[in-house]
């Protein structure tokens, strides 16, 4: 080989610890290194032209560089040594910034260090060899989980666009929590005036089929070509002929449950429509509280639908949909306030969520828009808000900020002095955080014009004395201790990630936080793709986001999900796999441990041998670690390879 | 009988809080929880202690570790909050090599570590069982409301003291109400009611109490059940200051959640010493249990 | 009103001591005013603890050290249970009141006499004899009725006793406080 060695000096990144001449100097000497040489940023356009004109001049047969991180240049050099006729393979990175340079200030050591680091890269790359991708077809159809509004948006986008488009959602509607606002910021918009035709357009569009009630099962395959199992869940109603007249509604007898749509504010039948405009407006039956399923005597619904929908031996169906891309987009849920015993919430009725509180203004809630108290149904006159329940919250491990809520509470207390004229809205918050368009405007309106009194300091305890709520908190500004008779009190509970998420994540095969929230494959850059080729997410599954925000997400996965389908065959990375079929004894260990499922048992000659699925590899290399006989390797990166490598190491 | 635990009763449970200490004895005897005094124990410094200096108050509170370790033992039981929380403590900061080596110099034993203290109700509940409890009622409080005060350091912060929830704690509830007693819900249960202040600012308790004593009342209890000897004293004893102080006129009796327990379990009088409250609890107590008949 | 000029007013080892001492990071505090909001003591103080908190991270260590607030605090617990950053703010306002002995500040005087009179009885007795208790206390701020009105409710009753009961390690004990005396004083 003609080997070319580069060391970048990343301006003073690298130079200012690491003597990046000694290093091209001394590589030198490493076998078949032709030529060696430093450079002031590698990556910039001179820089691969210096590479590219080093390749032409010198012959060279394979290059070296010496620089950052290979996450962070990797397909740049590979694309310029390919721009100067080498296979893109035929290269290697020794990671001397992240590694070497950032770590410590030591430059003797850095030097050395450096050295061993392209020493032991030059050994990989006399054993590279010439890689080149498969090409394979896609399917353009793309799955959208999660019916909310980002889901919705990006279900739409993608239609328009020309995709076919499947959106699964869990609950029996789409809308998602911006179904259960009442009014929206800063517009103080109806939030279903606005979302309601977006609603309408999903369950019109000829392009999208609509899975509602219905849950990921599980996903198989790779991007291009997934199939992902979808578990239509008994809805107990043939939704082909349920008109949601809601006859069946007002005749179950079985009336107390708990209304999840309203945030179990009120009760419900079981028997149950969510709310007027809910799309699909169908009809399912809650088998843990219905009378003929838990008692087996009722049939009540069953007598009074108009158009005999009702089925009892309804049963779960799975349904396979083939698809090229997925969107994840399944939300957020509310931190469970009962985790702070010294607000009382689950003990004192009138001590509710921010999203409760939204059903109660809303004139399609429990109270037909009249906010009354649950514990007795009189109307509030003073009406507390706490704010940061559950968010920047160390001692809650929930520490982040959950973005909205100092708007949404803004416009709770302004809808509050909208429906009760007299009422005195009281807001405890630490610091008021509204940055959109518009936002800090109407945050100082509910101030300014809707006489909020806004407290700066927490809450330490609510407790009852009589039929009131004492909400004792801090007023940090004016100094000193503050204590409130309030009728209602209000918590703004955090966002959290939607329950069920870290399991959905799995099953994608992306990864979450600590706190089960989706992530994004470079936080500043990438905030709608994955590190999972194929797999987009969009809103709040991603991080606690506003309804604008959860929407642009939207159109963002969407158009990430067109470019990716602008092609008609998609490469897969050649860094994968291979089985040797000489030495592989066919005892399917790599089969068994093969994360991603990627590995296949084949027939060959009447024996039993492994192969690999080229499109699935993922290339994480565990079945070279598990085959007995070493006949699996990965290429780009083989045992030869590795040993090589340390043996530069250890004989340095 | 159980294994014998060690006993250490807290200063004041020679003298003001003398029926809180008789009442624990016989209701533990009773259940059987077996009590062995800390010999010759000293005081565990309290909050003067605290305040003063962390290295006194842990070498203070030490001293009577390491006696509970002389006795072969490595579990304390104390009816008095203020020597659960310093003995406690103690033994958690003793744990660290540089301030053990600073205590340990003002000892004339060094403390050998790993002993620790628990209250009275703990071991009630987790070692004895409210189920056991439940069986020993000979006498069930039947139609004697009470609103169960556990007062502010029994139970906080949690991740020292470990026992119960800090915001809402049940224990005592659960306790008396396996007595039979309707436990009414309390409001202030972990509010401080005053503490020490009493001699040097006796309006603090004045004002702390009255709160507590007007939570009670507007609950409905009949009586406050307490177990801490300070409590204890600020809500009765004082509660005439309390009453002059804020013009009121609260006649509420607060005896020791043990005494109760005494009465449930038939306990004789003497041990249970009703008569050395300031409010009498007996015209409450018979006019609720006949009642109920 | 106190002006602060940060840039040369704030007592930076002062900050550090507290916090070596308390084994607590105060800059973990975003003065929420939770502390303040459940502190049943609030109304006594003249500094709201939360501020006493603002103001050691300011570095004011006369304005703390000089407070009323620190002598007042009962050690509840309501503050540290409750901070949102996991903060013993409990433990925090036991060191400034070491500091501020140290210093030789008591800005509420009877709690301090009250706190030493128990000491000087658990020094004697090895256990607190809270007759002698009172009695010091009297003497030293001459409020001779403290209490009185509470003594026909105890005394027939038994409840206080006249003599001390002594302990037969009360020599431990009182060593205890020699040696402790000779440490702080080298």
């Amino acid at each position: 080989m003609r080997i070319g060695v580069f060391v970048c000096h990343c301006g003073s990144n690298i130079e200012g610890t690491v003597d990046t001449a000694v290093v091209a100097r001394t590589s030198l000497d490493f076998p078949e290194v032709v030529y060696a040489t430093d450079t002031m940023y590698a990556c910039s356009e001179p820089g691969q032209d210096g590479i590219i004109q080093a390749i032409k001049e010198k012959h060279l047969t394979g290059v070296v560089v010496a620089s950052c991180t290979p996450r962070m240049h990797e397909p740049t050099f590979r694309r310029a040594v390919e721009r100067a006729g080498l296979n893109r393979f035929m290269f290697e990175m020794a990671n001397i910034r992240e590694h070497v340079s950032w770590i410590g200030k030591d430059r003797e050591a850095n030097t050395n260090k450096s050295v061993d680091l392209v020493r032991i890269a030059v050994e990989k790359l006399r054993r590279d060899a010439p890689l080149s991708p498969s090409k394979f077809s896609i399917n353009k159809r793309v799955m959208i989980i999660g019916g909310g509004v980002a889901g919705i948006q990006a279900a739409l986008d993608c239609a328009d666009g020309g995709l076919e488009v499947v959106l699964v959602e869990r609950e029996s509607t789409i809308g998602g929590k911006m179904a259960k606002l009442d009014k929206t910021f800063p517009t103080v918009d109806c939030s279903s005036c606005i979302l309601g035709p977006k609603m309408v357009d999903v369950a019109q569009h000829d392009k999208i089929t609509l899975h509602a009630y219905s849950e990921v099962d599980s996903i198989g395959g790779y991007v291009g070509n997934f199939q992902v199992k979808v578990k239509k869940r008994a809805t107990y109603v043939d939704w082909t002929l349920c008109t949601g007249c809601g006859a069946c509604m007002e005749k179950c007898p079985s009336k107390k449950n708990p209304d999840k749509f309203n945030e179990k504010i009120g009760p419900t039948t079981s028997i149950n429509i969510p709310f007027p405009q809910a799309i699909p407006k169908k009809a399912v039956i809650d088998p843990t509280t219905c009378r003929q399923f838990v008692k087996g005597k009722c049939g009540v619904c069953a007598k009074v639908c108009p158009t005999g929908a009702i089925r009892y031996d309804m049963a779960d169906e799975i349904v396979t949909e083939d698809v090229g891309a997925i969107v994840a987009a399944t939300g957020y849920d509310l931190f469970d306030i009962r985790k702070i015993p010294e607000y009382g919430a689950g003990r004192y009725p009138d001590v509710i969520t921010s999203l409760a509180y939204e059903r109660l203004l809303s004139a399609s809630g429990p109270t037909g828009g009249h906010v009354k108290r649950p514990s007795d149904g009189k109307e509030p006159k003073n009406v507390v808000f706490i704010q940061c329940v559950g968010s920047r919250d160390k001692s809650l491990d929930r520490p982040y900020c959950s973005g909205f809520c100092c708007m949404y509470t803004a416009k709770q207390a302004i809808l509050t002095k909208d429906h009760i004229p007299d009422s005195q809205s009281y807001v405890f918050y630490m610091d008021i955080r509204s940055p959109g368009k518009m936002y800090d405007e109407f945050t100082r309106r509910a101030m300014e014009e809707y006489g909020a009194r806004y407290i700066r300091g927490r809450v330490a305890m609510v407790y009852p004395k009589g039929d009131k709520m004492i909400v004792r908190g801090a007023d940090t500004l004016a100094g000193t201790q503050v204590e409130v008779e309030a009728d209602l009190v209000v918590l703004a509970a955090g966002a959290e990630a939607a329950v069920g998420a870290p399991q959905l994540a799995e099953k994608l095969r992306i990864s979450y936080d600590r706190y089960g929230f989706f992530m994004e494959s470079h936080p500043k850059l990438k905030p709608v793709e994955t590190n999972t080729a194929g797999v987009y997410l969009a809103g709040s599954c991603q991080g606690p986001k506003d309804i604008p925000q959860s929407v642009g997400q939207g159109s963002a996965a969407a158009a990430k999900v067109l470019a990716l389908f602008s092609k008609d065959q998609l490469e897969s990375d050649p860094q994968i796999s291979r089985v040797d079929i000489k030495r592989c004894v066919g005892c399917g260990k790599c089969i068994m441990t093969c994360p991603f499922q990627a590995i296949k048992e084949v027939e060959f000659r009447g024996q039993k041998k492994a192969e690999v699925i080229e499109t699935v590899c993922q290339g994480c290399g565990i079945c070279t670690s598990t085959c007995p006989q070493g006949a699996i390797q990965l290429s780009h990166f083989t045992d030869n390879q590795i040993l090589a490598e340390v043996n530069a190491l250890c004989q340095s | 009988m159980s294994e014998a635990i060690a006993y250490y009763p807290g200063c004041s449970g020679l003298g003001t809080s003398k029926e809180y200490d008789a009442s624990t004895r016989a209701v533990c005897a009773k259940v059987g929880l077996s009590l062995v005094d800390v010999p010759d124990w000293s005081c565990c410094g309290s909050t003067p202690a605290h305040t003063t200096d962390h290295t006194l108050s842990a070498a203070l509170s030490a001293r009577n570790l390491q006696l509970v370790a002389d006795m072969g033992m490595k579990l304390a039981v104390t009816p008095c909050p203020s020597c659960l929380t310093n003995l406690r403590t103690a033994n958690h900061r003793m744990e660290k090599a540089a301030f053990a080596e600073k205590a340990n110099r003002l000892l004339d034993e060094p403390y050998s570590g790993g002993v620790n203290a628990q209250s009275v109700l703990q071991a009630l509940v987790e070692t004895v069982g409210l189920d056991a409890l439940k069986a020993a009622v000979r006498t069930p409080l039947a139609g004697l409301k009470v609103a169960c005060y556990y007062g502010c350091i029994m139970n906080r912060p949690p991740e020292l003291m470990a026992f119960d929830d800090c915001e809402n704690p049940m224990a005592m509830d659960n306790v008396l109400a396996a007595m039979g007693a309707e436990i009414v819900p309390f409001p202030l249960k972990v509010e401080c009611c005053g503490a020490s202040y009493g001699i040097p600012r006796g309006d603090i308790v004045a004002r702390l109490a009255g709160k507590l004593l007007e939570a009670a009342t507007l609950a409905g209890a009949d009586m406050v059940a307490v177990a801490c000897p300070l409590c204890q004293m600020n809500l009765d004893l004082r509660q005439g200051q309390v009453n002059r102080a804020l013009g009121a006129s609260y006649r509420i009796p607060v005896p020791y959640f043990t005494q109760l327990m005494g009465v449930a379990l038939n306990i004789a009088d003497a041990d249970i010493g009703f008569d050395k409250l300031n409010v009498d609890p007996r015209p409450v107590l018979s006019k609720a249990l006949t009642g109920a008949q | 009103m106190n002006i602060i000029n940060f840039t040369r007013d704030c007592d930076e080892d002062f900050v550090h001591r507290v916090e070596e001492e308390s084994g607590q990071n105060v800059s973990l505090c975003y003065q929420c005013g939770n502390c303040t909001a459940g502190c049943p003591y609030t109304f006594a103080y003249d500094i709201p603890v939360s501020q006493i908190m603002r103001l050691v991270q300011a570095g004011q260590k006369k304005t703390v050290l000089s407070s009323k607030s620190i002598w007042l605090c009962a050690t509840c617990e309501s503050c540290t249970t409750r901070c949102p950053n996991n903060i013993d703010v409990a433990c925090i306002m036991d060191v400034l009141r070491h500091m501020a002995r140290r210093e030789g500040l008591a800005a509420v005087p009877q709690v301090k006499t009250f706190w030493d009179a128990f000491l000087n009885s658990v020094r004697a007795h090895g256990r607190v004899f809270e007759l002698g208790l009172t009695v010091e206390y009297v003497a030293k701020t001459g409020r001779f009725w403290t209490d009185m009105d509470l003594a026909p409710k105890i005394f027939p009753k038994g409840k206080l006793a006249l003599k001390a009961h002594d302990i037969q390690g009360k020599e431990h004990v009182a060593r205890i406080f020699e040696r402790f005396e000779r440490e702080s004083n080298s």
